[in-house]
């Protein structure tokens, strides 16, 4: 801690909640909820090395309630880091960057991976459905 | 010259030789965006190739993973995440993380744990590929 108190930035609670912010923080936690996802990769490949019976276990966890909202979950903040990522990069070259368009390329990766995410699942349960 | 470097006796120039040029500061934000483009491109692929796992069982799944040109882009795949996670996880640690001692040991587990996730996951796709 400093020696002296001094004046701290307003933090969150002190704004209005909006896009702009809310697409910068949605970033960051569907990052690290994507690093956690990893270990789920990781023991998927783990198991198809190992054998038969390993990799039926990583497929019966998926296929259970907990495993599929699970990957749900990530089905969604991989289509969002996916989408918002793509929109980071176009603003690290400078584009988007007006008030008007920022608030509506926010938007526009917000629907966008709800839409992406929902024609996955989409068609995982008719296969599932289907099998 | 402030006051702190007098005392030393030291000219400003000793002060900053060996400290590095500029063009350095960026590398961490420069390697975040190299592996973000290519997860962004990889992502795609990825998704298609967990859409169509979907119905394999071992058999298949073993089969589609095995097939080089699978296996080369799971391998760029599985590094370019790690590597990604690994810088993206260090910088949420540096902006939450106020205490010194665990920001620290969290930042070695994070490279350590990203390592070790990294090289798991390449040496599966090899015995995947090339086994058996």
């Amino acid at each position: 801690m400093p020696a002296t108190a001094r004046p701290l930035s307003p933090h969150l609670d002190i704004y209005r909640w909006q896009i702009q912010m809310v697409t910068s923080i949605l970033h960051r936690a569907t990052g690290v909820a994507l690093a956690f996802g990893t270990i789920l990769l990781v023991i998927a490949l783990l198991a198809l090395a190992t054998g038969p019976q390993a990799y039926a276990e990583v497929r019966a966890f998926c296929g259970s309630w907990i495993g599929t909202i699970l990957l749900m979950g990530w089905t969604w903040a991989l289509a969002y880091h996916l989408l918002n990522g793509i929109r980071h990069l176009l603003q690290d070259i400078g584009w988007g960057y007006l008030p008007k368009q920022f608030v509506r390329n926010g938007w526009l990766v917000s629907i966008g991976s709800l839409l992406l995410a929902g024609l996955v699942w989409t068609w995982v349960i008719a296969q599932r459905g289907g099998a | 010259m402030s006051k702190s470097q007098g005392k030393l006796l030291r000219t400003p120039l000793k002060n900053a030789v060996g400290l590095g040029s500029a063009k350095h500061g960026v590398h961490h934000f420069l390697v975040q965006r190299t592996t973000a483009v290519a997860l962004a491109l990889l992502g795609i692929w990825f998704i298609w190739l967990a859409l169509k796992m979907v119905n394999l069982d071992y058999t298949g799944a073993h089969a589609l993973i095995a097939q080089p040109c699978n296996a080369l882009l799971m391998l760029a795949f599985v590094v370019a995440v790690f590597w990604h996670a690994q810088l993206g996880l260090q910088v949420v640690v540096e902006d939450y993380v106020t205490a010194r001692g665990l920001a620290l040991v969290m930042q070695i587990a994070i490279k350590f744990l990203c390592f070790l996730g990294a090289a798991a996951s390449v040496l599966a796709v090899i015995r995947i590929t090339l086994g058996h």
